[in-house]
């Protein structure tokens, strides 16, 4: 039962770390790789706020152990910004105060980046759909929707 | 939240797979999507020794046609599910049901043969594939062998999968000719689990009912497939007073357990009124209405 090495990519940074079977991707990103934008919420794959990037699909890393992360490449909301620009889901987010305590956001943005790659111009009902595993408890969804509605226009304009 | 200690096993091959069971027997759990058996393990109600993960061996994912089957690698997930052309073509029921199995992320990871063998009666695939008529094809150190859906699922997390075997596929025989089916389930929330919920799938013969089967979500100890009902539709021109008839099976098949969702009466009529739904939806598309 003892560490295993695993190497991953993190925002196109690659890491290599030693890490117990039993620990959750979230634990390895916010605590050894000190990445705490991803948040723990319900820790049962119910909320939406530990949500990352994950070869390109959207998942909890709560329901994810860090073993399984052995040669993935991972993106986090510490990722979206390039070159402190914003990228246009924080943008949009910032525009539409698509946030209030702000708890959600971090899970609400990265799954938001994913569904604008696989469905560029969502209608309003998509985008609840898109959105429907990431659980928001102050806004009521409609600034958020306002918020991927902004970034959608603005992705497809560039 | 942690798990127990375990050791972990990432095996390319099945054969490595059932050699890690002969090994470990009981201590051992196969790892699929894990949206069931890691929050399961946090929460200690789960704890193997042995965590064997399916996801790197890549013969256990994907959809193909064998004649007149499809065959479903039990790894596919349910957004490959969702996707399948193949599928959308020839097995509808299925894509409209993983749509809605719980939220975007948990369907990246969650499979439908992680779904099927966990054996809870809340879960979707188990009716959904019941009514699909499918087969499941498990591997164990014996060899290979098939079980009907209808005869797989035994008590609540309890199947006829033994310990040291694995599922490999789901065998889900083509639609053919004027056939429609439906997948109608009443939820409180994205994500929740069915409160009730009703599979249909039938076979018109002009307007005759030539084939139907009808099964239900989380109002038993295991999913329940409703044979009076489906008897009181086989061969007949089915009308508004004969879908009351079916619903009326389904309502005395049903043994729900009382809880958030509802209390047992509340359950056993919304049983019974997804039933009517699925069925007259079912003759719609059936219809190509």
């Amino acid at each position: 039962m003892g560490k295993k090495l695993i190497s991953m990519t993190v925002n196109g940074q690659t890491h290599e770390v030693a890490v117990e079977p039993r620990q959750l991707l979230i634990h390895t990103l916010r605590e050894e790789l000190g990445l705490t934008g991803s948040h723990i919420g319900c820790e049962t794959s119910h909320c939406g706020a530990c949500t990352v990037d994950f070869n390109g699909e959207s998942v909890k890393s709560c329901t994810l152990l860090a073993v399984q992360a052995d040669g993935a490449d991972i993106l986090t909301v510490e990722g979206l910004a390039n070159d402190g620009v914003l990228h246009p889901v924080q943008e949009g987010f910032t525009e539409k105060h698509g946030l209030q305590c702000g708890f959600c956001t971090p899970g609400m943005m990265i799954r938001a980046y994913r569904l604008l790659q696989e469905n560029p111009n969502p209608s309003e009902e998509e985008i609840r759909t898109g959105i429907s595993g990431n659980l928001c408890r102050c806004t009521g969804y409609q600034n958020i929707v306002r918020a991927v509605q902004y970034a959608a226009e603005k992705l497809s304009a560039e | 939240m942690y798990p127990a200690k375990f050791d972990f096993h990432a095996p390319n091959s099945i054969e490595e797979v059932l050699s890690l069971l002969s090994e470990y027997g009981d201590d051992a759990k196969v790892l699929a999507g894990g949206h069931s058996l890691l929050p399961m393990m946090k929460m200690r109600f789960a704890t193997p020794q042995h965590l064997i993960d399916l996801n790197r061996i890549d013969r256990l994912r994907g959809i193909s046609q064998d004649g007149d089957t499809i065959v479903i690698g039990a790894m596919t997930t349910e957004k490959q599910i969702i996707a399948s052309d193949v599928l959308a073509m020839h097995c509808p029921l299925l894509p409209e049901a993983a749509k809605q199995i719980a939220d975007p992320q948990v369907r990246n990871r969650g499979t439908i043969g992680g779904d099927i063998c966990h054996g809870d009666p809340a879960n979707d695939q188990p009716a959904v594939t019941m009514a699909a008529d499918a087969t499941y094809v498990l591997q164990g150190p014996k060899g290979e062998r098939s079980v009907h859906s209808s005869e797989f699922f035994l008590g609540s997390f309890y199947t006829a999968m033994e310990a040291d075997e694995i599922m490999t596929s789901i065998r889900v025989p083509a639609a053919a000719g004027s056939s429609g089916s439906a997948y109608v389930k009443l939820k409180r929330k994205t994500g929740d689990w069915a409160t009730a919920a009703a599979a249909v799938q039938l076979t018109l013969d002009g307007d005759r009912c030539s084939s139907v089967r009808i099964a239900l979500t989380n109002v038993g100890a295991t999913a329940i497939r409703v044979a009076a009902a489906e008897d009181a539709l086989s061969g007949q021109v089915v009308d508004e007073a004969l879908i009351d008839a079916a619903a009326q099976h389904a309502m005395d098949a049903c043994d729900p357990t009382e809880d958030l969702r509802g209390d047992v009466e509340y359950k056993t009529k919304m049983a019974g009124e997804m039933t009517r739904r699925a069925i007259r939806q079912s003759l719609a598309r059936a219809r190509g209405q």
